[in-house]
């Protein structure tokens, strides 16, 4: 595979920015996968079907990472070679790792009190909450250019991403 | 110019000729086949002109095995023998069979090591697993299917439910090569009757696909747009359909008839089995009526004579509709969506006819489900579809699936915890790598348990297989870096590989867990299924080599004369050096030879293939950017 196609953004055809035509990904993607899925190449030869097995993966993988915003992020990041989630990259900001421990406060008295709209409203919060986040990373990226700024909203964006996934999966255990 | 190629008689058709596919839809109570003819999808059926062939197989005194109707009408006089619903033992174990009593079958646990796993019934033909069993019911579809079409059958499209576990697909798969039968791709059933749905009413935007089946549960919810369907989540229950709304009908009836008779002895085998069938009438009566009478006689000489009104049957199976709506709430918070987002509600499977669960299901989405096609052939409509499709049959709607893995997989880490590492709702094909280490110093293998599901704990997950890791070089703990690979295939089934970094130690396994037939088993059954004489299957394999030889020579030659540019002429000198050793090899008579050559052959074209692919995607976007241009 040729290292253009290893690229995420110029896989879809997209500028190598945080703010991207998520429309057009999305058109882009399926346009991948009808031309390299393996349902194309049920009766081709084995390295036809190797080829198309390996395009149509690294299709979806790249479509994964950039349709989700804190995986976009964190990829751009690493194109910049710095790693959000290194061991040495740890630091946050004071305030917003008290709201984060708010959060997950939050969050364990709604699954002891096994209210399930309550995780609702803290689940639309916390969306809120990263919208405001994800602007916030576009204007770094793309215009500032500040990876160290953004390394540490990238951070935010993914902690968010991981209680918004234990309170989906809370809402999971108790519906 | 290539030679115009002539084939061996029989053995490969012209390329223009249309290829005879089939969609199967193998189901717990009820199994089809279906196929595209003159551009339209079609449900072939038997000489009786049944659509339906009920999933019963009876192994009979003479020692001839029974499938379908016959089958079923012997089910109350020869219970043990007549295998019923075995789609809910398919890649199950004993243990996984909770509700036994109720079966009139003896399971047998297989081997000892191979798991007290291989779950089996003994019948008077011998002990049977649930992939022979289901092999026989394939049988018969490939046989109508063979009969009605007039030539065998390229391949077929057999579907599954979603939320069937890799034990199960495997399984599955097994049953139709046991069977006989190519199997193209395994299906989703909610994809298929989405696909059989979508097609018919040209259909835009996000669509749930509500699927109570015999046995299983399936809700997907797709987004379809210009032919591209889209699967956005999927969940669902193996473990719960229509055979339960029959089994609780049959604890209620008996519950009745204990109430007025002293002395109620305990029911045989034949009385179960006939009053689950009267069950099942019942509950198909109370579609379009209002009340039900359960009427037979019972070996002891007891009369049964209970009256189950509409009203009845929706209090005593109510809370097994209200178990669909979870596994239907988890999914469409999957897939992001609100109820004011969903454009339609597709109702599958027979069960869904029951007049309460199409409430339930209306009250939820807040819109009137659709019911224009037959809930019953839907799933094996959408089949032959796809079936065609991947034939290689010439289809105009472009039609294109792309499907999520149901259940997350991960595998296990200390303290039996399970580290996730492709998640549920994937879309496939999918590959991911995630890097373990030692936990001890001087450890030198590693025990990799692959599991699947969604629970935190080992225990509460589905175990798929185990493989070690051997010749890591002694280091501390901690210090060795190896890396597992999940890959999971369009059809649904994984493979997991670990590689320790630095010295390169490697271990991989197809994951055919102990649920599933071994390749050795597979090949046994399937020569002694076959009569012919050793000769003939020697003049069939060499047949069948020089043929995929000669399919692999014309289609290089013509890539090359395409788009033989886009490597160096040396790559390009280095192909055409395979494809004439290929030539003089295919002139012999070694089947054996001629297999590796072809092999040899399409390693030398990986490189080329690859090439090839990048080259059609880049033009694929380059027509999309001007089109964006115009708009």
């Amino acid at each position: 595979m040729s290292s253009a196609q290893n690229d995420y953004f110029q896989l879809f055809a997209l500028p190598e920015q945080f703010d991207i035509d998520t429309r057009l990904l999305e058109a882009n993607f399926r346009k991948i996968q009808s031309t390299s899925h393996p349902d194309r190449f049920v009766t081709a030869s084995a390295a036809e079907k190797l080829a198309s097995m390996q395009l149509a993966t690294l299709s979806n993988e790249a479509y994964g990472t950039l349709k989700n915003t804190a995986r976009r992020a964190k990829y751009l990041l690493e194109k910049h070679g710095i790693d959000a989630v290194a061991d040495t990259n740890t630091a946050l900001p004071m305030d917003f790792l008290m709201q984060q421990m708010e959060w997950r406060e939050q969050l364990e008295d709604a699954k002891t009190a096994k209210d399930i709209p309550a995780l609702d409203q803290l689940h639309h919060e916390l969306r809120t909450e990263a919208r405001s986040l994800e602007s916030e990373l576009a204007d770094l990226f793309d215009h500032a250019k500040d990876y160290a700024t953004a390394t540490e909203v990238t951070r935010k964006l993914i902690f968010i991403d991981k209680v918004c996934a234990d309170i989906q999966q809370a809402i999971e255990y108790l519906d | 110019m290539a030679l115009l190629q002539i084939s061996e008689p029989g053995m490969s058709a012209a390329p223009h000729q249309h290829k005879l596919a089939a969609g199967i839809d193998l189901g717990t109570t009820n199994s089809l086949v279906a196929t595209v003819r003159s551009g339209m999808s079609t449900v072939l059926q038997d000489d009786h002109g049944h659509a339906l062939l009920p999933s019963v197989v009876r192994y009979t005194p003479d020692g001839t095995v029974i499938v379908g109707h016959e089958a079923q009408a012997q089910q109350s006089a020869d219970p043990n023998n007549t295998i019923v619903s075995v789609k809910r033992f398919m890649g199950r174990s004993i243990n996984d069979i909770t509700d036994r009593a109720h079966i009139p079958y003896k399971f047998v646990s297989a081997s000892e090591d191979l798991a007290a796993k291989v779950l089996q019934i003994e019948t008077r033909a011998g002990l049977k697993s649930p992939v022979e069993i289901s092999a026989e019911i394939l049988k018969s579809l490939k046989h109508r299917a063979e009969k009605s079409l007039g030539g065998e059958l390229v391949g077929a499209v057999i579907t599954v439910p979603a939320y069937f576990d890799d034990a199960q697909r495997q399984a599955t798969k097994d049953a139709a090569r046991l069977a006989g039968l190519n199997v193209l791709r395994l299906l989703n059933e909610p994809t298929a009757a989405a696909v059989a749905y979508g097609l018919d009413n040209a259909s835009e935007g996000n669509f749930v696909i509500y699927d109570l089946g015999g046995g299983t549960f399936d809700v997907s919810i797709l987004h379809l747009s210009k032919g591209v369907f889209e699967v956005l989540a999927t969940n669902g229950d193996s473990a719960l359909g229509g055979d339960d709304f029959d089994h609780r009908i049959y604890c209620w009836v008996l519950d009745k008839v204990r109430e007025v008779t002293a002395n109620f002895s305990p029911l045989t085998e034949g009385d179960t089995r006939l009053l689950l069938t009267k069950a099942r009438q019942a509950k198909e009566w109370l579609t379009d009526n209002f009340e039900a009478q359960v009427l037979c006689r019972l070996s002891n000489g007891i009369l049964v004579d209970v009256t189950l009104t509409a009203d009845q049957l929706v209090e005593i199976t109510q809370h097994l509709v209200i178990k669909t709506l979870s596994p239907t709430r988890k999914a469409m918070r999957d897939a992001n969506l609100s109820i004011s987002d969903i454009s339609g509600v597709v109702m599958v499977g027979g069960a869904t006819r029951m007049p309460h669960i199409r409430q339930a299901v209306e009250a939820y989405f807040q819109q009137e489900p659709l019911t224009n096609l037959d809930p019953d052939k839907v799933v094996a409509l959408g089949a032959a579809i796809q079936a065609n499709v991947l034939a290689g049959n010439k289809n105009d709607d472009d039609l294109l699936l792309l499907d999520v893995t149901p259940l997350s997989l991960g595998l296990e880490t200390m303290g039996g915890l399970v580290e996730k590492v492709i998640h549920r709702n994937s879309t496939l094909p999918i590959a991911r790598a995630q890097e373990f280490t030692t936990y001890k110093d001087g450890q030198t293998a590693m025990s990799i348990h692959v599991v699947q599901g969604e629970r935190e704990l080992v225990s509460d997950c589905r175990s798929l297989a185990r493989f070690v890791l051997r010749g890591i070089p002694p280091m501390a703990a901690g210090a060795a870096r190896i890396r597992v690979t999940f890959t999971v295939d369009a059809d649904g089934l994984l493979s997991v590989s670990a590689r320790e970094q630095s010295t390169g130690v490697e271990a991989h396994i197809e994951v055919k867990p102990s649920y599933g037939l071994s390749e050795n088993e597979i090949t046994d059954m399937l020569k002694a299924s076959f009569s012919s004489a050793e000769d003939d299957k020697k003049a069939r394999m060499l047949a069948e080599a020089r043929v995929s030889a000669g399919a692999i020579i014309s289609s290089v030659t013509a890539a090359l004369a395409a788009d033989g540019s886009l490597i160096s002429e040396a790559e390009q000198h280095a192909i055409k050096t395979e494809i004439d050793r290929l030539q003089t090899i295919a002139a012999a008579d070694d089947a054996t030879a001629i297999n590796q050559a072809v092999d040899a052959l399409n390693h030398a074209t990986e490189a080329f293939a690859a090439a090839r692919m990048n080259a059609s995607v880049s033009q694929a976007l380059s027509g999309k950017a001007i089109n964006s241009l115009e708009m």
